[in-house]
């Protein structure tokens, strides 16, 4: 959650009798709050909740949750992101829920009592979730037992192979884990956990078949153009079965792992890579959705049920900082929350449907009220079935974006400035739309791991009116090229021009393409 | 047991030393790092190493905000990494920037250049005047409000009154209500600093020279200003002759003509004379030039001014030679010749400064000592 400024208490009795205390009444609050949670109809995991420091908070948060994650220097860079930025006071993680089941939530421990309602509140929603949207429900529940086996893998080869090489493949990897295809995230082969690269290959020789002839009948038997056709199509069939993989594939995590030619133990974290990519991935790819529901029910819950006079005004003000957003950026807990509730009501009133969406009439429009009360009811369904791209492109509305202010911006490079551009509907959806496809990554195939029948790679972007980050994107070739380790090509628009970029080992080179079908 | 962040973020710290001096070398020689934005705040980047991936680039630096304007407001500075859009906050994808204080920026810069904390001479007999923030208070100036306690008086009013409506929970505090934050004067006694700028503005110093002498003493200045807590600084320039300028000028002035060094020394002990009680001050004279000087009689001079006359009030005497296309260099050779043997070397310091590369170098010749 955003910033707030560190709120100090006085210590009462001893540091001891103080834990225990807090441990006691917390206990109550989550006994108090899940009560509320059951009664609104949520259906959370049973939910864990540790107290640690902040401290052990950006220690936990840096390794996206999982304490035993495998080492990586990675983690203390971002551990020392958040150590700083806690220290200048930029922000502060009031808590941290893991998809997992039972479901675990880290509380900082200095939160004022207030605080940690609120927080146990909207980790309640979270847990509830993680545990009924469509989008967790092929994730691993048992995840922080598989992370601690990740870990203890890659320290088991950091022990045989020596942590340089270990890390500098490591480093490889991760500039490549997000080639992944997101957004097939039941598709059956993302379940294939066993790599087996020594099939055979069925290489029966084809030839055409001759009918027997006499030699003076051979020509009316098998003629010869229809040999020939025969022989170019065996020919043709070759060929393709040449070219992998068969269809472009946006997984190309898996590709490499099947097909690159790298030692086990750089295969088993290739996999490794992948299988955290593919955990993580429901969650950036339902964040609004996410934020958005925790926070709908934390204020839900305080509001109605467990507010105390006493502390309204530390609820409005951290609440509200929950909330606050910069001009510049879209903050996912208050466009979700306000969206849920734009949904609720709409489906309150009826404000949906082909009689409401043809109605000319704007007072009508706006006094539009049918009684029916179907808004939980409708919320519950969205937060089951979407994710955050369904979420817009089908409940963003016209009339919210207007309400709500939203707009599009864009870089100028005359005056150096990021201006508002548009506040056109159309545009401010198709702008956050693209934002979340793929999320927020460019869409990356492999084409042909058997390029200019080099065993080359050919990898293609579909580009989508952004070009690539021009270096980053060489960067990034270089170390596929590690380990594919034959040359690595990019084809890519740069400046509406085809070029295919290739890294060959030894230097980069950049040639433009004629058109491509 | 040794917590695994703490060696994951060891490995980090080291990947980064080879990179972090890099870096700052980078920063030292930057001269548009001076320009200061606002007020003593300079915005440093944290030090990240970014793993590349595939990833859009400039010209899709567009996104979705939330609030007023019309179309063409501007909302952020290019220069500023706007958090982009829609999901975001995934780790890595973007660069926080924090802005520091000069005190925090010192102190990275030491770290940097393993820079030693001064000791500063003599006894701190100044006392200086301090603010601090202690209580509350019912009158004060309206920036000084105190809006969350203003607040819970208003509502507590509010509620006594029973003028607070549950369904329209608006809270106008009016005068009684207001707190303000009040603070207390402390004295408190502090070590103070001034230094001594000169720089031979002759006509064989051009602008490449001055930028040099100004992104040094931008870094000795912060330097400097972090280890005391009142830090003057005095600007002399001198062709033939020396005067007082300010600092805008000391920086863009050019004269043209010869050079003679000791009329800046004779102003500068002159100063210091005037100004600065040796008992109650620490006393910094920093001299940049090409090197040249009218001639040996002249730097004879200079030599006489300097250890008699500073060297028992000043805690150390700094030269930079910076090199340009006309300068011999003589001077620093004749100071080091001079100095070699003598008792007194340890309170000069001589340094070459070749280009904006070695800045960094130079910087840890004057400071590394901690005097």
């Amino acid at each position: 959650m955003p910033k707030d400024n560190t709120v100090k208490r006085k210590r009462r009795s001893t540091k001891l009798d103080n834990i225990f205390n807090i441990q006691i009444i917390l206990s109550e609050i989550q006994e108090e709050i899940v009560s509320y949670v059951r009664d609104y109809g949520l259906d959370p995991f049973n939910t864990v909740f540790e107290l640690i420091t902040h401290d052990e908070m950006n220690e936990v948060a840096s390794y996206g949750g999982f304490p035993s994650r495998y080492p990586h220097w990675r983690f203390g860079m971002e551990f020392e992101e958040l150590s700083k930025s806690y220290k200048y006071g930029l922000q502060k993680i009031y808590e941290l829920v893991i998809n997992n089941d039972p479901c675990y939530a880290y509380l900082m421990k200095s939160n004022a009592l207030t605080d940690q309602k609120m927080v146990i509140a909207h980790v309640y929603g979270h847990s509830d979730f993680f545990k009924n949207n469509l989008w967790f429900s092929q994730t691993n529940r048992k995840m922080i037992d598989e992370i601690a086996n990740h870990g203890t893998r890659i320290r088991k080869y950091v022990e045989k192979y020596g942590e340089e090489k270990v890390e500098d493949f490591l480093d490889k990897a991760l500039s490549i884990e997000n080639l992944i295809d997101y957004h097939a995230i039941y598709s059956p082969y993302r379940k294939r956990a066993y790599y087996d690269i020594d099939a055979p290959e069925e290489d029966e020789a084809k030839v055409v078949r001759r009918f027997k002839s006499k030699d003076y009948m051979d020509k009316f038997i098998n003629p010869p153009e229809y040999m020939k056709e025969q022989k170019k199509k065996i020919d043709d069939e070759k060929e393709k079965r040449k070219r992998f993989p068969e269809e472009p594939q946006k997984d190309i995590l898996l590709f490499l792992i099947e097909e690159a030619q790298i030692e086990n133990w750089q295969k088993d974290i290739l996999a490794i890579i992948r299988e955290e990519a593919y955990y993580f991935a429901p969650q950036a790819l339902t964040k609004i959705m996410n934020e958005g529901w925790a926070t709908y029910w934390h204020s839900k819950i305080m509001t109605e049920k467990c507010l105390e006079d006493n502390n309204v005004v530390d609820y409005a003000d951290h609440h509200s900082g929950t909330l606050g957003s910069n001009p510049g950026t879209i903050n996912p807990y208050k466009l979700g929350v306000e969206l849920y509730r734009d949904i609720e009501d709409r489906w309150n009133k009826g404000k949906f449907g082909r009689e409401y969406d043809e109605c000319t009439d704007m007072n009508e429009k706006a006094d539009w009220d049918k009684g029916l009360g179907l808004g939980r009811e409708k919320i519950f369904e969205v937060r089951r079935v979407c994710n955050d791209i369904t979420f817009i492109d089908d409940y963003l509305t016209d009339e919210f974006c207007d309400e709500h202010k939203l707009f599009v911006y864009k870089y100028n490079s005359q005056t150096n400035q990021y201006e508002i551009t548009d506040r056109d509907f159309d545009e401010v959806k198709r702008q956050l739309l693209f934002r979340l496809t793929n999320m927020g990554h460019p869409i990356i195939y492999v084409v042909d791991g058997n390029y200019r029948n080099r065993s080359e790679l050919l990898l293609k972007h579909q580009h989508e009116g952004a070009d690539l980050q021009l270096d980053e994107a060489q960067d990034t070739l270089k170390n596929i090229y590690n380990v594919w380790q034959r040359p690595v090509n990019l084809e890519t628009l740069l400046d509406d021009e085809r070029k295919l970029l290739t890294y060959d080992g030894s230097k980069h080179s950049e040639e433009v393409m004629g058109e491509t079908a | 047991m040794v917590k695994r962040i703490e060696k994951d973020y060891a490995r980090f710290r080291n990947i980064i030393k080879g990179k972090i001096k890099e870096d700052l070398r980078k920063y030292i020689t930057q001269g548009e790092l001076i320009g200061k934005k606002g007020k003593y705040l300079v915005s440093i980047p944290l030090p990240q190493i970014r793993i590349p991936s595939f990833r859009y680039g400039k010209n899709a630096r567009t996104g979705i905000g939330q609030g007023d304007g019309e179309v063409g407001t501007p909302i952020a500075d290019g220069d500023e990494a706007l958090g982009v859009g829609g999901a975001g906050n995934q780790p890595g994808e973007h660069i926080l920037e924090v802005d520091i204080t000069l005190e925090e920026l010192a102190q990275i810069m030491g770290e940097g250049l393993e820079l030693p904390r001064i000791k500063p001479k003599g006894k701190s007999t100044i006392l200086a005047d301090r603010e601090r923030y202690v209580g509350i208070s019912r009158v004060g100036p309206e920036s000084l409000r105190h809006f969350k306690r203003t607040y819970k008086e208003a509502l507590k009013r509010q509620l006594t009154l029973g003028i607070y409506d549950p369904k329209n929970p608006m809270i106008v505090p009016i005068r009684e209500d207001k707190r303000y934050k009040s603070w207390r004067v402390k004295e408190i006694p502090q070590n103070n600093a001034v230094i001594i700028y000169m720089m031979d503005v002759s006509g064989s110093m051009g602008d490449e020279q001055k930028e040099i002498v100004r992104a040094e003493a931008f870094w000795i200045d912060t330097w400097l200003r972090s280890q005391y807590k009142k830090l003057d600084t005095r600007y002399i320039v001198h062709d033939v002759a020396a005067k007082e300028v300010d600092r805008e000028t000391f920086y863009h002035i050019k004269e043209s003509g010869g050079t003679r060094i000791s009329s800046a020394y004779t102003l500068c002990s002159d100063t210091i004379k005037k100004d600065y009680n040796p008992a109650e001050w620490n006393i910094y004279p920093f001299h940049f030039s090409d090197g040249d000087n009218w001639g040996s009689e002249d730097t004879k001079k200079c030599i006489e001014i300097i250890t008699e006359r500073l060297f028992p009030i000043i805690n150390v005497f700094c030269y930079g030679q910076v090199k340009s296309a006309y300068g011999s260099g003589q001077f620093k050779k004749d100071l080091d010749e001079y100095f070699q043997d003598k008792k007194e070397k340890e309170s000069m310091i001589t340094s070459e400064i070749r280009d904006k590369d070695s800045i960094y170098d130079s910087i840890k010749d004057f400071l590394g000592k901690g005097k």
